[in-house]
């Protein structure tokens, strides 16, 4: 299946300025190894060290979260987008800036 | 219910001919009261659309100072606001949009001490301080309170919105059980940000408000709209109310505000591996001793061009582990970024990547080295 994946603004700094990234893949776990292969900055922002989604990300297939679906197990069609949604801040806080 | 004075009818006349506002829903608006949570990027259109809107009392929690680096999008506070409590500068400018508004000021940092007190004799909360803690902070105490929350975030050019209301939606720990670890997101400080993006959200959230208080159209409960203003894209992502949540799902764990900057780990006590740190004055004796370094320059290209110590090798942070054959571990290398933080996390990353060569962080970054060393370079 070809699968779009959207990365968000914030997490761009991993995968050299590129917005999108087209993999190969049948579920959305397969899509997030591929691309982290390919980036490997971005591992370990989007998984912890037991390899579980880390929590301040959600990943959407469509509009819907896969925390509703089946999580990286869900399986995507020809075209799917994923999207790749952490949090976000932009106000300065005590240690950060 | 207040009846509207004859100035009043013909001041929000724009709002009494629109049949989902109308008399009824004017004289709501003058009967509301509203919390903005900062006055900054976010808070400054907040402020002004609700005051133009007849919102009869708008409370503002800030303890800030404007600055100068504010202006470019706090557009409630002016050239000539620079140095004014930001709460001083907030009440001036709603009271010059519309006297009517009563502004309650409180100048303050909104804590897990004050936070329920301060909020709940209000009607709904606009969260504008965009960030961690703040954001759990007040949404907790929402929860707690039964209070609507009108989320709004921004970073570079994307923003977040949302309405989290627990009696009939998701909150925001639905959404994010838990933050990111410090550092791992940049600030606005170190990120940049285009200054219209805060305007629209605060905008989008301003609207929100209303809607909320007007109890009319339809608000975004359970949906997050994010946008995306360069390539000025708006998208819409379904919510759930998440049945776990461990402040509105069905077995709460956290039933009393926490200590949110230990939450979001500000507190973290140093269990890391210390990392060595050198000064900017240390630094360039060890250049004019001609001493051999590398200095590594962590910020993105376009930082880079304000300005960089002499010999720096450009590896932006989120290249290093792919690059870090590039670095010589037989000599010592200074990592180096604006002040000093994202430096640390970057020599953390280094060492979890393996490298072996000795590693040191330029204390508070360019910026000292701007301050102690080289004045010809612009602190930014």
């Amino acid at each position: 299946m070809a699968i779009s994946i959207l990365i968000p603004t914030a997490l761009r700094q991993f995968t050299d300025d590129l917005s999108e990234v087209n993999v190969e893949a049948k579920t959305v776990r397969e899509a997030l190894d591929k691309l982290t292969e390919t980036y490997v900055d971005l591992q370990k922002h989007l998984f912890t060290d037991m390899n579980a989604l880390r929590s301040f990300v959600n990943i959407y297939v469509g509009e819907d979260d896969i925390r509703q679906k089946e999580g990286l197990a869900t399986t995507l069609g020809d075209n799917d987008t994923i999207m790749l949604v952490p949090s976000i801040a932009g106000g300065t806080t005590a240690v950060v800036g | 219910m207040s009846e509207l004075t004859k100035e009043e009818i013909t001041r929000y006349s724009r709002h009494l001919i629109l049949p989902e506002v109308g008399l009824e829903g004017q004289k709501k608006l003058k009967d509301s009261k509203v919390l903005l949570i900062g006055t900054g990027g976010l808070g400054a259109p907040l402020a002004m659309y609700l005051a133009a809107a007849g919102i009869g009392t708008i409370g503002i929690v800030d303890f800030d100072y404007v600055d100068e680096s504010n202006l470019q999008r706090q557009i409630i506070h002016g050239t000539r606001d620079v140095g004014r409590p930001k709460i001083a500068s907030a009440r001036d400018g709603i009271k010059s949009i519309n006297p009517k508004v009563n502004v309650i000021a409180f100048e303050t940092r909104l804590s897990s001490q004050n936070a329920l007190d301060i909020i709940k004799d209000f009607d709904v909360v606009a969260d504008g301080t965009d960030n961690f803690p703040t954001r759990y902070l007040v949404n907790d105490a929402c929860v707690f309170l039964g209070k609507p929350n009108v989320y709004g975030s921004v970073f570079r050019f994307e923003g977040q919105s949302s309405v989290f209301h627990a009696e009939k939606g998701a909150c925001y720990r639905c959404l994010y059980p838990e933050p990111p670890p410090p550092g791992l997101v940049p600030s606005c400080a170190e990120g940049g940000i285009i200054g219209v993006l805060p305007g629209i959200i605060g905008c989008i959230q301003a609207n929100e408000t209303i809607k909320l208080l007007l109890g009319k159209g339809e608000p975004l409960i359970n949906r997050l709209l994010l946008f995306d203003s360069w390539k000025m894209r708006f998208r819409e992502l379904k919510l759930s109310k998440d049945p776990n949540c461990p402040v509105c799902g069905k077995n709460p764990t956290i039933t009393k505000l926490i200590d949110y900057e230990e939450f979001c780990g500000l507190k973290k006590p140093e269990v890391d591996e210390p990392i060595e740190e050198i000064t900017a004055l240390e630094l360039k004796e060890r250049f004019d001793n001609n001493e051999r370094l590398q200095i590594i320059d962590i910020r993105e290209p376009h930082e880079l061009a304000i300005g960089k110590l002499p010999n720096t090798k450009a590896i932006p942070f989120g290249q290093l582990v792919r690059r870090q054959s590039e670095l010589d571990p037989a000599i010592d290398t200074v990592v180096v970024c604006k002040v000093g933080t994202r430096s640390k996390i970057a020599i953390r990353v280094l060492k979890e990547a393996g490298y072996q060569g000795p590693l040191y962080n330029l204390r508070d970054g360019i910026n000292s080295w701007a301050n102690d060393v080289d004045d010809t370079i612009a602190k930014y």
